[in-house]
């Protein structure tokens, strides 16, 4: 096993058997659950007799539909109440345990996970949502399913599987101040294209991934699928095992000295050979914006929008054209001239605790330009929001005008009440800029936590690394 | 589920490259509980020109003309052709239970999003690739010839145009029986649920720490 790739190791150490036609079944530790892709998935069970394989390899919580205002409320929606209440009937029927949507606890599934250790490095993790491709950042095989499939594991603890093709991402040198692990996704994306990772899993080294915190390493490993991989992986060090030391599924004491023996081999071996590679300069990534209306469509703070002339290709020209027909912009606009309607801070991409001390960070007592109707910060766990306001952050973010609101999706796919209207801009920290995607006619910029805090407080897209260095210079 | 093996049916043309999932089935429509009745909001925000709400009677919503679905000759459609990465973004099936509730059996693409394509599979539906001349090709004679069909049959892997001519497309072994037969995944699976058992025995000693104890 001298030339294995991390992706490698961790689908044959899963393999339970190949099947007569050749594909793998795998077997999946953890088994995460929502209340959107998984009603139809425990009807399925019923409907067959069959009951969950193993309930303690199950995690469950409402994400994408919560109210994010007054929970004492609950839900005013009829559809959405039914859907979360049918979640809570299944889990309580099965014997599944659920953070419920009024336990401090609830949160995005792909925020709890990590952080209630229910995620660990050398796991197979599985989750009706694309974005399950978050929890590789800890050394996991990781990746979305479908409802059929969801249904399949919660009946035989497997699935079936054919393996992908490994990609390494190199990302050399270090990131400048104020350039996150978000701008890092965004320039992969931009160079490799929403369908460059198609049919491969993703494993993210060098040195700027190296120096990534646990949590930015999420964020990279979020984003994967928006680059068309349904998984994305970071090797285990000693950062990774320090995340995990303590919570609450993490390994107990007198398993400690053994888990950590298992993960020290869950890395790329010095020999291993990659079907593609790419690498990618570190230092120059500077703080990057979407102006179209899929993640590729991404530049520099700096940069000017495409104009269509310019594209000789005809596809591609006609893609450009009609997506800045949708988002109201024309070719050769500076980015920084694009104003701003509303802002979100939040979503499984950037709702940690360091995201939202990125944000806080850079506010420095000014407040939210007048010019935008609304900014949101929702945190991505009850325990993430109580961490914000042991820190006094929520106070930084409501002094400026933003409002503070509890754990859940919210506006990143407004399937709750927090949405874009029609026409309306919107610097995001979520994953996807689909047309429609956060409010019909809604106009998506995906943005880092620090560049769409200073985007509130400009109404329009600034340059955070020039902000940074100015405060630097000031404070000499 | 379904059993696919050939199919001889209208085409549309979906003329976009990266159609994502939120495009085929908006999120709103994604609070069922249910598997079926999401054929009527299929393409909801190209298809109609007004706001999409759950439980509307679409036989009443005003449509936009230029939207292929709303043209009548393509009424009927079984089988959809559209650009490079197909279903790309969100995991949810509720994109594919819209395409089969539409009518919808055969999507071809230059290439498709893993779990789109993964999720076709478990509804009788069948994906497959062409190259992007290929496709180009149908697009253009789509363009000139109304009542374009496809004749399509699994098992021999390959797509029959009106000339008579035909393009072959791969798929893999597993997923072609699991289709022709239409054979339900999961009992297959647990046939084999000795070595899910033995396999299990062998994680919890390897590591104990994934059991609750």
């Amino acid at each position: 096993m001298s030339n294995s790739t991390l992706y490698d190791k961790l689908w044959s150490s899963h393999q339970v058997r190949i099947t007569a036609e050749g594909a793998s079944v795998l077997y999946i530790d953890r088994h995460l659950v929502h209340e959107v892709t998984s009603p139809q998935a425990f009807e399925g069970l019923r409907m067959a007799n069959r009951k969950p394989w193993r309930v303690d390899s199950v995690l469950a919580t409402p994400d994408h539909n919560v109210p994010t205002t007054d929970r004492a409320k609950g839900i005013e929606e009829t559809v959405a109440r039914i859907q979360v209440e049918t979640l809570d009937n299944n889990c309580d029927e099965f014997g599944l345990t659920e953070y419920k949507m009024d336990d401090p606890r609830q949160g995005i599934v792909h925020v709890v996970g990590p952080e209630s250790g229910a995620t660990l490095p050398g796991m197979t993790v599985v989750c009706g949502d694309s974005h399950t491709s978050t929890h590789g950042a800890l050394g996991a095989l990781s990746f979305g399913i479908g409802t059929s499939e969801v249904e399949h594991v919660l009946a035989t603890q497997c699935l079936i599987q054919k393996k992908s093709k490994n990609m390494l991402v190199q990302v050399d040198g270090q990131l400048r101040s104020g350039v996150s692990a978000k701008d890092m996704a965004l320039a992969i994306i931009g160079e490799i294209g929403t369908a460059g990772g198609t049919g491969y899993a993703i494993e993210f080294g060098g040195e700027a991934v190296r120096a990534l915190s646990v949590e930015g390493r999420m964020t990279l490993c979020n984003m994967t699928i928006e680059a068309g991989a349904r998984a994305g992986m970071v090797a285990v060090d000693e950062k990774t095992v320090e995340y995990v030391r303590g919570r609450t599924y993490a390994p107990k004491p007198d398993q400690w000295e053994q888990a950590k023996v298992a993960w020290a081999d869950l890395h790329s071996d010095d020999g291993a050979e990659f079907d593609r590679t790419v690498i990618v300069d570190g230092a120059v990534i500077e703080p990057q914006v979407t102006w179209g209306t899929s993640p590729e469509m991404v530049l520099p703070v700096g940069g000017s929008i495409p104009r269509p002339e310019d594209e000789a290709d005809s596809v591609k020209r006609g893609n450009i054209k009609r997506a800045l027909a949708y988002m109201g912009l024309d070719g050769g606009q500076a980015i920084t001239d694009i104003k701003l309607d509303k802002v979100f801070i939040g979503s499984c991409t950037n709702s940690r605790i360091e995201d939202l001390r990125d944000a806080a960070a850079v506010i420095n007592g000014r407040k939210v330009a007048e010019t935008v109707n609304q900014a949101l910060v929702v945190p991505g766990s009850g325990l993430v929001k109580r961490q914000a306001e042991a820190e006094g952050l929520d106070k930084v973010f409501i002094e400026a005008g933003f409002e503070w609101r509890e754990p859940g999706c919210s506006m990143c796919l407004a399937m709750n009440a927090d949405r874009l209207g029609d026409g309306e801009h919107c610097a995001s920290t979520s994953n996807r800029n689909f047309e429609g995607r956060q409010g019909q006619g809604g106009r998506t910029h995906l943005v880092s936590p620090a560049m769409a805090a200073v985007a509130a407080i400009a109404g329009h897209f600034v340059d955070v690394t020039q902000y940074i260095e100015a405060q630097a210079e000031g404070a000499e | 589920m379904d059993a696919f093996t050939t199919l001889d049916g209208l085409v549309v043309p979906i003329d976009r490259a990266n159609v994502d999932t939120d495009a085929i089935i908006p999120k709103q429509f994604l609070k069922s509980v249910k598997r079926s009745g999401f054929g009527p909001n299929l393409f909801d925000e190209w298809r109609y020109t007004d706001v999409g709400e759950p439980d509307q009677d679409c036989s009443r919503r005003p449509v936009n003309p230029d939207f292929a679905l709303n043209q009548s000759r393509f009424s009927g459609a079984q089988v959809l052709i559209a650009r490079d990465n197909f279903g790309c973004g969100s995991s949810r099936e509720h994109a594919v239970w819209a395409l089969h509730d539409y009518g919808i059996r055969v999507v071809v693409a230059p290439s498709f999003a893993d779990i789109f394509y993964n999720n076709c599979f478990k509804n009788g539906l069948l994906p497959f690739v062409l190259s992007v001349d290929e496709v180009d090709r149908i697009f253009n004679e789509i363009d000139v010839n109304e009542g374009y069909q496809l004749q399509v049959d699994l098992a021999a892997q390959h797509v029959t145009l009106p000339s008579g001519e035909t393009m072959s497309f791969e798929i893999d072994n597993f997923r072609k029986e699991c289709l022709l037969q239409g054979l339900d995944e999961i009992g297959l699976s647990l046939q084999h649920a000795d070595a899910v058992s033995a396999y299990e025995a062998k994680r919890k000693q390897d590591a104990p720490w994934l059991f609750a104890s």
